[in-house]
C-alpha cells in the first residue's frame, strides 16, 4: 500500500506548508499579486491551503504603470472572485511626487524596488510571499524558502540561515520582514503542468494571439504607454504569446502558435532557451543583474 | 519507483564539485541554450579555452570572483526515468553547517576526492556528518581520474579505504557505490568512459536514475513503516454560513497514515479522539500519508491548537521536558552550559536551557571527547536541555521528521543549531575507524537499511 505523493502534489504539498507556518507565525503577511502566472498559482495554492476559511492575507501589486491591459482586467477580476483585499502601489505615485526619477531607459521594472519596500513599512507587513522559483536564474537558485530582510529589505547572500529539514525559521526582528517563496522547488515546467492539472485560468497573452509587435535587442516588444517602436524599428502583425508577464517595457513576446495549455506544455518542454533569457530585458544588463537587484530589495 | 530523488553533494576545496554539477546539468542537456551562451561568453572573457562548467551553478558575484562555491544552491535536472533536486553545497571554511543543511533532507549524497589525495580528513567529516543526518546512501565520485591516468590500482585503494570508513559509520555496503569520474572531461558522469576498461559499474547518471529511494527516511529494517504523527499547524475555521460549525487542523502528515475511524491521541495534552474526515479543497480523501498537507476533523470537541501533535493512539512518542540530543553548532558564538535558547520542534516553538555539554564527537577519530567546555562552529555534541513545557519527542533514528528540531537564538531570531533527538550515531570504538582496522559489527541501531 503506497500513497507516495507524485512531483506534482509534493510540490503542491510543500507550498500549502509554507502557507500554513506563515499564517500561524507571522502577524502581517501579503502575497504579492500581479496577475501573473507564478503569483497566480501562489494565490491558487493560498487557496486550497486554507480552504474552507478564505485566504488570511492581503494582495499587494506593485504596478510600474506599464500594463498589459488583459493581465490588469485579469487581476481584478480574480480579486473580486475570491473575495480579497488588494494594495496597489503604483510606482507613478513615486516619480509624481519626486520620490522616483523615471529611468533614462524608460524601463520601470527597477523602479518597482522603492513602491516595494514604502509599502512593506507603511504597512507594517512582516511576511512577503513571492512566486520567485530557484529554476529562473543562478542567484535565486542560492535563496532560502524563507529569505530574512533587513530593515531596508536588503539580501545578503554570504549570512542566509540554514534551512533544515522542513522547519522554517520565521524570527525576525521589529522592521525586517521575511520573503517567503513557496515555489522555489518548482521548475517552469511544472508550473505549467500542474495549471493544466488544475484548470488554472490565466491572462489570455500566455496563449498565441495576433500582435503588432517590433524587435528591438533580438526580443519582440508591443508598443504601450513605455513606448513606441523608434526609427528603422518596424511594426508587424505576429503570431506571438508571452513566457512571462512583467512590466511591458522590457517584456517580449514569443514567436508562436501555442494557443492552449497543451500546446504552452510541448513548447515550454522543447524550448532551449530559458523563460527569463528569452523575454527579460531586465536579466541581460550585466552577469549579476538579478543578485544585484534582489541585494537592493527586489524579489 | 519514485520519480523523484533529492540529492546533495559533499567535498572539499578544488575537488570539483561545481564542475561535477555543471557537467551533469550540462550532459544531461538541462542547461539551456542562453545560460550556455553566457557561460560561453564568461569563459572566453577570462581567456579560457573550453568552457567553464563550474559557471553554471556558481551563481554568485563572490563566488565567480574567487571561483569558489560560498552557499547552498538547489539545482533541478530531469531524465526521461526521474526527477532531480540537487542541493549543491561548499566545501569552504563552513563546511559542516551547510552539509547539513544540504543533508538534512537529502536521499542520497554524492562525495567528491580528488582522485590524487584520496580520502582526506574532509571526506571523514563529511561522511560522519551524513550518516548521523541519516542520509540513507552515499556515493563516492573520485574525481579528477584523469590525472592518476586512469589508474585503476589507485581507485580500489580509494574506493577499499572509504568502504571501511562508511561501514564504520553504520553504513551497509550496497548503501555505498565508489565511481571512478572526471567532470572535467566527463568520464563516467553521464556518459560510460572508454578510458577504465576495468570499471564495469554504473556511470554516477545511471546510478542516481536506478538507485533505491527511501521515503520519507525511515531507516527502518523492516520497512513498515512508521506510526501516524501529525503536527498541528494551523487550525482552520471559516465562521462562514457555510461552515458554521467547522473546525478542522491544518498540518502535513510527518510520519505514517491515518484514515477515518482512526483512534488518535492529541499531544501534549494526551486527549483522546477519533478522526472523522481528511479534508483538502479537492475533496475528502480515503487515507493519507507522509509528506500529504491536509486537514484533519476529529469526533470530539477538544482544545487544539498550532503546537500540538496529533499522533496515533497507543504508539505515540514520549512526551517529556528533559531531552537528550545532538547539536550540529551552526552558529559563530559557541555554545556554553546554561545557554537560554529556543527550541523548533514540529511547529511548536518553546523556551529551553543547555543543561550540559556532555560530550563532542570528533568526526575524524569517530570517538567522542568528554564534557567539552563548549560547543564552537561546526561542531558537533550530545547535550541535555531542559524545557520550559513537555514536548513530544521521537529519536531522530526513529523519524527524521518529528525527532528533529532548531535551536534558535531568543534575541537576534538567528538559527544556532541543526538538533537531533538521542544519539543518532552508534558508539564506535576508535580502532573501527583507522584504516585497515577490524570494522564494527553492524548493530541494531545500524543507521541504513540494506536496499531491497
Amino acid at each position: 500500500m503506497t500513497l507516495a505523493l507524485d512531483t506534482l502534489g509534493r510540490l503542491e504539498s510543500e507550498a500549502i506548508h509554507i502557507f500554513r507556518e506563515v499564517a500561524g507565525e507571522f502577524d502581517r503577511p501579503v502575497i504579492l499579486f500581479s496577475g501573473g502566472k507564478d503569483s497566480t498559482l501562489l494565490l491558487h495554492l493560498a487557496i486550497k491551503a486554507f480552504y474552507p476559511a478564505p485566504v488570511p492575507f492581503p494582495l499587494l501589486h506593485v504596478d510600474t504603470g506599464h500594463n498589459f491591459d488583459e493581465v490588469i482586467e485579469f487581476r481584478d477580476r480574480v480579486v473580486a472572485q475570491h473575495g480579497l483585499r488588494l494594495e496597489v502601489a503604483k510606482v507613478q505615485d513615486w516619480i509624481d511626487d519626486g520620490r522616483l526619477e523615471e529611468r533614462p531607459d524608460g524601463t520601470r521594472n527597477p523602479l518597482q524596488t522603492v513602491p516595494l519596500l514604502d509599502s512593506i513599512t507603511q504597512h507594517k507587513f512582516d511576511a512577503v510571499f513571492g512566486g520567485g522559483r530557484r529554476d529562473e536564474e543562478r542567484a535565486r537558485a542560492k535563496e532560502r524558502i524563507f529569505s530574512l530582510r533587513t530593515a531596508f529589505g536588503q539580501w545578503d547572500p554570504k549570512r542566509q540561515r540554514p534551512e533544515l529539514w522542513n522547519l522554517y525559521n520565521g524570527r525576525h526582528r521589529a522592521g525586517e520582514h521575511v520573503r517567503v517563496f513557496p515555489l522555489s522547488n518548482w521548475t517552469e515546467l511544472d508550473v505549467w503542468n500542474y495549471i493544466e492539472r488544475e484548470g488554472i485560468e490565466l491572462p489570455d497573452i500566455y496563449y498565441s494571439h495576433q500582435r503588432e509587435v517590433f524587435l528591438r535587442d533580438g526580443m519582440w516588444l508591443a508598443e504601450g504607454p513605455w513606448g513606441k517602436a523608434r526609427d528603422g524599428e518596424t511594426l508587424l502583425r505576429k503570431t506571438v504569446r508571452y513566457r512571462t508577464v512583467g512590466d511591458g517595457s522590457c517584456t517580449g513576446a514569443v514567436e508562436s502558435d501555442a494557443a492552449d495549455i497543451h500546446a504552452v506544455i510541448a513548447e515550454v518542454a522543447a524550448s532551449r532557451l530559458t523563460e527569463r533569457g528569452a523575454t527579460r530585458a531586465d536579466d541581460r544588463l550585466s552577469e549579476a543583474a538579478m543578485e544585484d537587484r534582489k541585494r537592493e530589495g527586489y524579489f | 519507483m519514485s520519480d523523484l530523488l533529492r540529492l546533495a553533494t559533499a567535498g572539499s576545496v578544488d575537488d570539483g564539485k561545481s564542475t561535477l554539477v555543471g557537467r551533469l546539468l550540462y550532459d544531461t542537456k538541462s542547461v539551456l541554450a542562453d545560460t550556455l551562451d553566457a557561460v560561453h561568453r564568461a569563459s572566453a572573457d577570462r581567456g579560457l579555452a573550453t568552457p567553464d562548467l563550474s559557471l553554471l551553478v556558481d551563481g554568485l558575484r563572490s563566488e565567480r570572483e574567487q571561483g569558489i562555491t560560498i552557499d547552498v544552491a538547489y539545482r533541478y535536472f530531469a531524465t526521461p526515468k526521474r526527477s532531480f533536486v540537487l542541493a549543491d553545497t561548499p566545501g569552504h571554511v563552513q563546511y559542516t553547517r551547510n552539509t547539513v543543511t544540504g543533508a538534512s533532507t537529502a536521499q542520497l549524497a554524492v562525495l567528491l576526492v580528488d582522485a590524487r589525495k584520496g580520502v582526506i580528513e574532509q571526506t571523514r567529516r563529511h561522511a560522519a556528518v551524513l550518516a548521523l543526518l541519516g542520509v540513507p546512501r552515499l556515493v563516492l565520485a573520485v574525481n579528477k581520474i584523469d590525472l592518476v591516468d586512469y589508474d585503476q590500482v589507485t581507485f580500489a585503494r580509494i574506493a577499499k579505504e572509504f568502504t571501511a570508513h562508511a561501514t564504520a559509520l553504520g553504513y551497509t555496503e550496497d548503501a555505498v557505490v565508489e565511481i571512478p569520474v572526471s567532470a572535467l572531461a566527463g568520464d563516467n558522469v553521464v556518459e560510460k568512459s572508454a578510458n577504465t576498461p576495468w570499471y564495469s559499474g554504473p556511470t554516477l547518471l545511471e546510478h542516481l536514475e536506478n538507485v533505491p529511494v527511501e521515503e520519507d527516511g525511515p531507516r527502518r529494517a523492516d520497512g513498515s513503516g512508521l506510526p501516524f504523527r501529525f503536527p498541528v499547524q494551523y487550525v482552520i475555521r471559516p465562521r462562514t454560513a457555510e461552515h458554521l460549525d467547522y473546525r478542522g487542523y491544518a498540518g502535513q502528515v510527518a510520519a505514517g497514515t491515518v484514515k477515518p475511524g482512526d483512534e488518535v491521541v492529541v499531544l501534549p495534552s494526551g486527549r483522546r479522539s477519533t478522526v472523522t474526515r481528511i479534508d483538502t479543497m479537492d475533496g475528502e480523501l480515503a487515507e493519507a500519508a507522509a509528506g500529504q498537507s491536509v486537514t484533519l476533523l476529529l469526533a470530539d470537541d477538544i482544545d487544539i491548537s498550532r503546537g500540538d501533535l496529533i499522533a496515533v493512539a497507543g504508539n505515540e512518542p514520549k512526551v517529556t521536558d528533559e531531552l537528550d540530543a545532538t547539536l550540529c553548532w551552526l552558529a559563530e558564538k559557541p555554545l556554553r552550559a546554561g545557554a537560554r535558547v529556543l527550541v523548533k520542534h514540529g511547529t511548536r516553538t518553546v523556551q529551553a536551557i543547555v543543561t550540559e555539554l556532555r560530550d563532542r564527537f570528533d568526526e575524524q577519530t569517530l570517538s567522542s571527547v568528554d564534557g567539552p567546555a563548549s560547543l564552537e562552529l561546526n561542531e558537533i555534541g550530545r547535550v541535555a536541555l531542559r524545557l520550559a513545557e513537555p514536548v513530544p519527542l521521537d529519536d531522530y533514528s526513529f523519524s527524521r521528521r518529528t525527532g528533529s528540531f532548531l535551536v534558535i537564538d531568543a534575541a537576534d531570531g538567528s538559527t544556532l543549531a541543526a538538533g537531533l533527538v538521542g544519539a543518532p550515531l552508534p558508539e564506535l570504538d576508535a580502532e573501527s575507524c583507522t584504516e585497515g582496522g577490524d570494522i564494527a559489527a553492524q548493530d541494531d541501531r545500524a543507521l541504513v537499511s540494506p536496499g531491497p
